[in-house]
């Protein structure tokens, strides 16, 4: 029996090992370049282009959007050109996308879930209707994302009017990661010990000053350690996104509207959603790969980065707090 | 301070209360801490049965008596801290701290609190810097002037006699203490908010004889401005720091007398068993 579990664990490491190397290696080829600064800043400071390729005087030509109508202007020659939707250019605005779904989304379910685990942990006692409702976030937890997206489309997008937007995204991506911030900040406050507390009315405080002063403060580094691994969920999922708040190709950047409040009613697009749309929604070749792998692993770095830091804060945090 | 609990009584007195008479001739004998009657619960299990006592002011009482024998119970009944146990209540009876019921629904229980300080039996500092843990109480009170939580600071931890040892890392985390100076500094923040009584629920646990012997030290200093109420499974520590002691048993009080009284010739049976070290 022993070598069916050490076979099991081997195919995991193997499957991770697979999908690290497949990525690591495609994408940056696409990431890297041979000559400094060895970091291929286009891919990452542009909008995605149209990428047209032909053939001049026996050469190929790989020229982006920008790129071929300036060669046309200095040419003046018409040749045959095959274009390839999103293959030049970059993902600059998938990755500022991203950062504003993030934000915003983790800024609300933090917001919403530190309030009702406060209620839970600090407030409810344990009757009949707070566990139905511990049971009911449990259950909200294993929702499908999809699910979620299609409820954010139904009520924010439809009903409420907000078209696809980054509110919307807001909304439905917060209420996603809602129940594992309610579970992940009810854990560190009940892990302040009970002596605080008592220490903090002993003197005279109110509840809610000890909640404020002497038990928030102490689980707030818990919440956020664990939230950062909500941060990874955020910026990965694409099926909440894709009906509430992504488009698959933009033009201007976020931060250009007219007005401060069409901010909020914006689509944006996002590195989950640009991949799946790179990888689906146009014919493939060897150049749409290099876009997918390239965003594949950019956004593979970003949301390793964003684990290290929790695993780093929280480290620090064992080590601070230690009652 | 102007309190809920300041307010004019309503209940008749075996002392008389706010009399003209200047407060120190009146104070030693004054009862600050009544207990009338008192049944107490948590859910259906009743724990303190007909409890009567009363505790003189600026005086140091003991509460003895086997574990679950309800002395802590009793002792957080005085500043209510039981509110905070679900289920938890008074079936009968009540506590008057200086004339006035603390259960009353007029009397404001962030009031009590201030008036009625605790320290608890594993000392509970605040991960914070011990010049946080003393001004902790006072900012919450809404004192903000810089000055006056210095002076309250010092003030207090000289009261709690860990100036000395502390006064160069003001600014340093509790949490670098040691246990005994824990639960000194714990003394301190009580005294910081200037209360009139002071719970002490066995402070001496967890500590080694000379830090005990430090708060022992601390707890005779502080009865000539406090009324203190102090638990402890100790009997020699009873013996030493009290002038008063109450034995319970099995959530009865089974006597209450002076401490020399008490240990040297107690009335019950009971009393004398226990305190000889034949049972409990």
């Amino acid at each position: 029996m022993f070598w069916v579990f050490r076979l099991a664990t081997y195919l995991v490491l193997a499957c991770a090992t697979y999908i690290f190397l497949d990525i690591g290696i495609k994408g940056s080829r696409t990431v890297f370049t041979s000559q400094a600064p060895f970091i291929n800043l286009k891919f990452l400071t542009q909008p995605p282009q149209t990428l047209y390729v032909f053939d001049y005087n026996g050469q190929k030509m790989e020229l982006s959007d920008r790129e071929f109508r300036q060669w046309q202007e200095t040419h003046k020659e018409n040749v045959e050109a095959t274009s390839i939707a999103y293959s030049a250019g970059g993902i600059w605005p998938c990755i500022v996308g991203t950062a504003l779904l993030v934000v915003g989304s983790m800024i609300l379910a933090l917001f919403i879930g530190i309030s009702a685990a406060i209620y839970l942990s600090e407030y409810s006692r344990e009757t009949r209707l707070i566990r139905f409702i511990r049971i009911a976030i449990l259950n909200l937890a294993g929702v499908p994302s999809i699910v979620f997206g299609l409820f954010g489309f139904g009520l924010f997008v439809i009903f409420f009017g907000w078209n696809v937007s980054l509110l919307a995204g807001w909304f439905t991506l917060g209420l996603m990661i809602l129940p594992a911030i309610i579970t992940a900040s009810e854990e560190s406050l009940r892990a302040v010990p009970q002596g605080l507390r008592e220490g903090s009315l002993a003197l005279g405080a109110t509840k809610w000053q000890t909640i404020r002063k002497n038990v928030l403060p102490y689980a707030l580094p818990g919440i956020l350690t664990s939230s950062i691994l909500g941060i990874a969920r955020v910026a990965g999922e694409t099926a909440p996104i894709m009906f509430t708040a992504a488009y698959a190709m933009r033009d201007e950047m976020p931060w250009q509207v007219t007005k401060w409040t069409d901010f909020f009613f914006q689509g944006v697009m996002a590195l989950p959603y640009h991949i799946y749309v790179v990888s689906s929604k146009i014919p493939q070749n060897e150049y749409t790969e290099r876009v997918q792998y390239g965003a594949a692993f950019v956004f593979l770095i970003l949301v390793m980065l964003i684990a290290l830091t929790s695993i780093v804060l929280r480290e620090k945090q064992r080590r601070r707090l230690s009652w | 301070m102007v309190s809920a609990i300041d307010m004019p009584q309503t209940m008749p007195q075996e002392v008389s209360p706010q009399t003209d008479q200047p407060a120190e001739e009146t104070e030693t004998a004054r009862v600050m801490i009544a207990v009338r009657d008192l049944d107490f619960a948590y859910g259906s299990h009743q724990v303190l049965h007909n409890v009567r006592l009363e505790m003189p002011a600026r005086a140091v009482t003991a509460f003895i008596g086997p574990s679950g024998c309800g002395k802590t119970t009793l002792l957080r009944c005085i500043n209510r801290m039981n509110d905070l146990v679900d289920g938890a209540r008074i079936t009968r009876g009540a506590i008057h701290l200086d004339g006035i019921d603390v259960n009353a629904p007029e009397v404001d229980v962030v009031d009590l609190r201030r008036r009625v300080g605790m320290v608890f039996q594993k000392s509970n500092p605040f991960p914070k810097s011990i010049y946080e843990n003393i001004s902790y109480g006072l900012r919450i009170a809404g004192v903000n002037k810089r000055s006056r939580i210095d002076e309250a600071v010092e003030k207090s931890l000289r009261g709690s006699a860990l100036w000395d040892e502390v006064k160069d890392r003001l600014d340093a985390n509790a949490f670098g203490l040691s246990g005994g100076q824990q639960q000194r500094l714990c003394i301190a923040r009580a005294l910081a908010v200037e209360p009139e009584v002071i719970l002490m629920d066995e402070p001496c646990s967890a500590l080694d004889p000379i830090a005990t012997a430090k708060i022992e030290e601390l707890i005779h200093e502080l009865k000539t401005q406090y009324t203190i109420i102090t638990v402890t499974h100790n009997m020699q520590q009873a013996g030493r720091i009290s002038d008063y002691t109450a034995f319970f048993y099995l959530g009865r009080l089974i006597e209450f007398g002076s401490t020399a009284k008490i240990f040297t010739n107690p009335s019950e049976k009971q009393t004398e068993d226990y305190i000889t070290g034949r049972f409990g």
